[in-house]
């Protein structure tokens, strides 16, 4: 199975990611797929990070996340997010088929980040085509 | 669930090595590895027990050229073969465009690769995939063990065993020194991109 994605689709993703998050201080984001594609990613510019293999890690702890959701009865957890010393990384799935990763340091609370992320996430869920698997 | 990108002319497709624990996946993606790691800007990724058994993934992303105009990334990962690690396996299909079931060729592990391709064939069927369609090759793995007076399974039994259905090509291969590990890849590759193309179409 395939999806295709226009240019010009690509630009508008790339438009709202980088107004909603990179202009407010958000390190990076990437947008995935849950095979671990990535669709779209954009930086402020100094954060050379492996992006590929951060795909790939974060489509699989995303997808582990969700069976240790279904194994103690939840449908999924609402909140993924893991802390660090000077980066924190937040996911956030789009559709069924799709993950929002985002990098911030310190200067931006947990609280900004996930609403700034919603807001992406409404606009850029019209943007992207909805697949089967 | 391969992805193309109409921006940067780019296609990723997902391959993943599946088979029996300790069967030699791993030691595909080292092998490769190791040959393109000079031009590489990033390392592999394996998530592993102390053992050096395969706990949720390796991963390799491989940019491999282009095709009309197309570059083509292509993203390489096995799953852990034990038994027990069923869902993880499982999660490291999700979107998966191509197959390389490595075999193990020891005569201790028939049953094993049996029972390893009939559960490929239900976690794809988990995502609607059907393993008589999705591109797959063979790997019969381990075969420079012989000379060195391990039973090994010939060819033709592990060509009964485990092809006789599904007909897909198939390769004696030594991963350990390399043999036929290109070769298999390349295959894989080959069949990803025209079954894409057909999609695509
Ligand atoms: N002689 C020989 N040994 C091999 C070959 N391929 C792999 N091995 C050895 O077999 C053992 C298991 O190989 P791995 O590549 O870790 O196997 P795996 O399929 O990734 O195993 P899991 O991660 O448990 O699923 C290692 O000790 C390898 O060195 C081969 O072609 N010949
Ligand atoms: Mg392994």
């Amino acid at each position: 199975m395939t999806y295709i994605l226009e240019q010009k689709q690509i630009e508008e993703i790339e438009q709202v990611l980088s107004k909603s998050l990179i202009d407010l201080g958000v390190h990076s984001v990437i947008l995935i797929d849950m095979a671990g594609n990535i669709v779209v990613d954009q930086d402020s510019g100094n954060s050379d990070h492996d992006i590929y293999s951060l795909a790939a890690l974060a489509a699989g702890n995303y997808g582990a996340m969700n069976a240790m959701a279904n194994i103690v009865g939840e449908d999924e957890f609402s909140l993924l997010f893991h802390k660090g010393e000077t980066a924190n990384i937040h996911f956030s799935k789009i559709l069924s088929d799709y993950l929002l990763v985002s990098i911030f340091g310190k200067e931006i609370s947990l609280g900004f980040l996930r609403l700034k992320v919603a807001e992406a996430v409404a606009k850029i869920e019209k943007l992207l085509p909805t697949q089967s698997a | 669930m391969a992805f193309v990108n109409l921006k940067k002319k780019e296609v990723q497709a997902k391959i993943v090595y599946y088979g029996p624990g300790r069967g030699g996946k791993t030691t595909n993606l080292e092998f490769i590895y190791n040959r393109i790691r000079s031009q590489m800007q990033n390392e592999m990724v394996t998530i592993k027990t102390h053992g050096d058994r395969t706990l949720f993934f390796d991963f390799l992303p491989l940019n491999i050229g282009t095709i009309k105009g197309y570059s083509i990334r292509t993203q390489l990962y096995t799953v852990p073969g034990q038994v027990k690690y069923n869902a993880t396996r499982r999660l490291v299909l999700r979107g998966v465009d191509g197959i390389v079931f490595v075999a193990d060729s020891m005569a201790v592990r028939k049953e094993k690769n049996i029972s390893s391709l009939k559960n490929l064939e239900e976690n794809l069927a988990a995502y609607q995939k059907d393993l008589y369609k999705i591109p797959i090759v063979l790997q019969y793995n381990k075969r420079d063990l012989g000379k060195k007076g391990v039973p090994l399974l010939s060819i033709e039994e592990m060509e009964r065993d485990l092809n006789s259905k599904l007909k897909a090509p198939s390769f004696g291969t030594s991963a350990m020194i390399g043999h036929n590990v290109v070769a298999t890849l390349k295959k894989a590759i080959q069949m990803t991109m025209i079954s894409l193309q057909r999609t695509l179409m």
